[in-house]
């Protein structure tokens, strides 16, 4: 009965935090400007199916894909036992599941055990190649400190739980045999069966109990853990990597966002429009492209809070890979740290953030007199070639390309600033229509 | 084949003299102005001619597409330069547009219909393909024959258009040993130009990005590096010169080696 009420009070705790601290971070995302990005549900269902549940864009690496597939489907099949975990939390019964299925569970416990093998090899290979081979894609500038160690907690989260699982189930398989009451029969388990009796035997039933309690409470609290750790890491994307695919850009990679408000400017300057004058005078000067996170689209936020630092971005980044500053995995690091910086500003309602002191803290009210350049050099932003290598390879489809235009954007349009070896391009585009000033005809070619 | 002579007509002659042109070549700024790039233009101008396609330019009425300025973060000037193009190509009531820079094909394809400019756009490669499937160009014992030659994927054509396989058949049809570098198709690396890079210094680094891409052309052994943009074109020349290779390795523009090879 304790272990019920026990089980409860932290079960309902962990989720009532989980749930502010997820709520809390769609607040953020919805930080971002508004953008339409409904309709086409056929398309981005598929696309959705295909990349995101169905690991397309992994697979352009055969080896890291196949093994993350092992731990993505692990943990797609484990939920099972947890919710039989919760059910037997819940009730003070044991393997729910169990009587119920009767074979189909000896199957569906087996088939779980063997991937979590698999998994549990995957574990260990990716720990090799973060701390042992160095990936260089994993030691970079922008990977140092916290960003390192997420990425190693978070394997070595998935190390316990497996251990844990192992631990509960192999202790049950020899309770089984021992036919101790209150442990239904699970039939032959594909890994526990051997591995338990291996590492138990000699174990005296009534330890037996408490080590099998050990892995079921290990098993769930890390679970717990891992919940409780997700918004705070970067481990989100196994969650967000399905909205992020959904909502991906369905028009041309080629295409950037048209700025209808220049091109009417431009249209009425060149008298293309048929209203003339009737445009309301502008109070303030307009601002344009980005400069921090509220000008980005809550989309470009979302891709931050789903990038899982896995660099595949930045190993393909001609910029980077001949040593630039640009690394698109850091453009996306860094709007997910600005976002979050906003985000304790608005959470404690620091008062030295508002621009208009008597109302509350908002985002329209927010001026902390920091921007995304604090964080993003001009330095990165000029590197880029806009080759989408980027966009391409990134398998949940993040495009850090928009975000480091539309900081360019912001550059020139608002500051008139910018690489000064651009000024005598923009100068004869303007006044030659070509990118170089010269004086010859454009169809001399043909004659000479 | 070189001693033919090149039909170029301008697109205002062609109307003025009562008729229209099936489809207008778009020469680029690259294509009218730089050195390198104006042999393009004229290959595949020459191509044209012998395939018999009716064509124009627009010559002094065509102006930058505006890509370099949009992808520095221009879009007023972009603006600027799109719509006055676009008042041209709609003056003319333009249905279908080739052009032989992938810079300019993407813009024209991708960005010109938000401005209310709708055409249908190919890139030159496309074309020189139909005109081999239609049996307007035939090739004839080649001049690459057998030899190993390399193809460098633009990057706006390749990833961001999603054409690999058009350019790599018309390298087939001339009989060449196609050899892959190892970033290729939609794994490509960048010549380094695009984005605007082409008109300014690179930040600071290790190395020139059409370097690293020149040594990965260098590796295959190729005899020639094939492309299918004028800045590529520059850059891997460039980077060929700089590695002191010219003597033993060409780039050319795809067009330049069909027309060595044609019957």
């Amino acid at each position: 009965m304790i272990q019920i009420i026990l089980f409860s009070l932290i079960t309902i705790t962990v989720f009532f935090i989980a749930g502010k601290k997820f709520w809390r971070i769609r607040r953020n995302i919805l930080l971002g400007k508004e953008k339409d990005l409904s309709g086409d549900f056929g398309q981005r269902f598929k696309n959705m199916t295909l990349v995101a549940f169905g690991q397309k864009k992994m697979f352009k690496r055969f080896i890291p894909a196949i093994l993350h597939l092992f731990i993505y489907v692990a943990f797609l099949f484990t939920t099972i036992e947890l919710i039989e975990i919760l059910i037997d939390g819940f009730t003070g019964q044991h393997r729910f599941f169990a009587n119920m299925l009767g074979s189909f569970y000896t199957f569906l416990i087996s088939f779980i055990e063997g991937l979590s093998v698999l998994a549990f090899i995957a574990t260990i290979i990716f720990l090799s190649r973060r701390n042992l081979l160095k990936l260089p894609r994993f030691t970079k500038a922008e990977m140092l400190g916290w960003p390192t160690k997420d990425g190693n907690l978070i394997l070595l989260f998935e190390i316990i739980l497996l251990v844990a699982i192992f631990t509960m189930n192999g202790a049950d398989t020899v309770l089984q045999s021992r036919d101790t009451p209150h442990y239904p029969d699970t039939g032959f388990l594909l890994v526990s069966s051997w591995l338990g009796p291996m590492l138990f035997d000699n174990v005296n039933t009534g330890s037996l109990i408490i080590i099998e309690r050990i892995g079921w409470w290990a098993h769930l609290l890390m679970v717990f853990g891992f919940m409780l750790y997700l918004p705070f890491s970067k481990h989100l994307h196994i969650f967000l990597a399905f909205p992020n695919v959904f909502y991906a850009s369905l028009t041309s990679r080629g295409e950037m966002e048209n700025m209808e408000s220049i091109m009417n400017e431009v249209k009425s300057m060149m008298g293309l429009t048929e209203d003339t004058g009737s445009e309301a005078p502008m109070d303030d000067l307009p601002s344009f492209g980005a400069k921090d996170i509220f000008d980005l689209s809550w989309k470009n936020l979302m891709d931050a809070y789903t990038c899982t630092e896995c660099g595949r971005c930045t190993s393909v980044c001609p910029a980077n890979q001949t040593g630039k500053k640009l690394s698109p995995r850091k453009i996306m690091m860094d709007v997910r740290d600005r976002v979050e910086e906003v985000a304790t500003a608005l959470d404690v309602q620091n008062d030295e953030c508002k621009i208009d002191k008597e109302k509350a803290l908002t985002k329209d009210n927010f001026d902390d007199g920091k921007s995304l350049f604090d964080l993003i050099s001009r330095e990165e932003i000029h590197a880029c070639t806009t080759c989408n290598a980027c966009v391409e390879a990134c398998p949940v489809m993040i495009d850090p390309l928009e975000i480091i235009l539309d900081l360019r954007r912001y550059e020139i349009l608002t500051e008139s600033a910018g690489p000064a070896d651009w000024m005598p391009m923009f100068n004869s585009v303007e006044n030659n229509g070509a990118v170089w000033q010269l004086p010859n005809s454009r169809a001399e070619w043909k004659d000479s | 084949m070189e001693d033919v002579t090149m039909n170029v007509p301008l697109y205002a002659d062609v109307i003025a003299a009562g008729k229209r042109p099936e489809i207008l070549f778009w020469v680029g700024c690259a294509g009218s102005f730089d050195a390198r790039a104006q042999k393009v233009s004229k290959a595949f101008a020459t191509l044209l001619n012998h395939a018999g396609v009716d064509f124009a330019i627009l010559g002094d009425e065509e102006a930058c597409t505006g890509d370099p300025a949009r992808r520095a973060g221009n879009e007023f000037l972009f603006q600027m330069s799109a719509l006055q193009n676009i008042e041209v190509l709609n003056g003319y009531e333009i249905q279908k547009i080739v052009t032989a820079c992938p810079h300019c094909f993407n813009t024209l394809k991708n960005e010109y219909p938000a401005l209310g400019g709708n055409y249908e756009v190919i890139h030159h490669t496309t074309l020189l393909h139909q005109l081999f499937e239609a049996g307007k160009l035939r090739v004839e014992g080649g001049n690459f024959k057998g030899q190993k030659i390399t193809y460098h994927d633009s990057c706006y054509l390749g990833r961001v258009n999603g054409i690999y396989e058009i350019p790599r058949k018309l390298l087939e049809q001339l009989d060449v040993e196609l050899v892959e570098m190892k970033r290729c198709k939609s794994n490509g690396l960048c010549c380094g130009a695009g984005g605007a890079q082409m008109f300014k210094e690179d930040e600071p680094g290790d190395k020139r990005i059409n370097i690293e891409r020149v040594e990965e052309a260098l590796e295959t052994g190729a005899t020639a590096v094939a492309a299918n943009c004028p800045f590529c074109l520059t850059m891997l020349g460039d980077g060929i010169k700089e590695k002191e290779q010219q003597e033993k390795v060409n780039v050319f523009d795809i067009s330049e080696l069909i027309l060595q090879s044609i019957k």
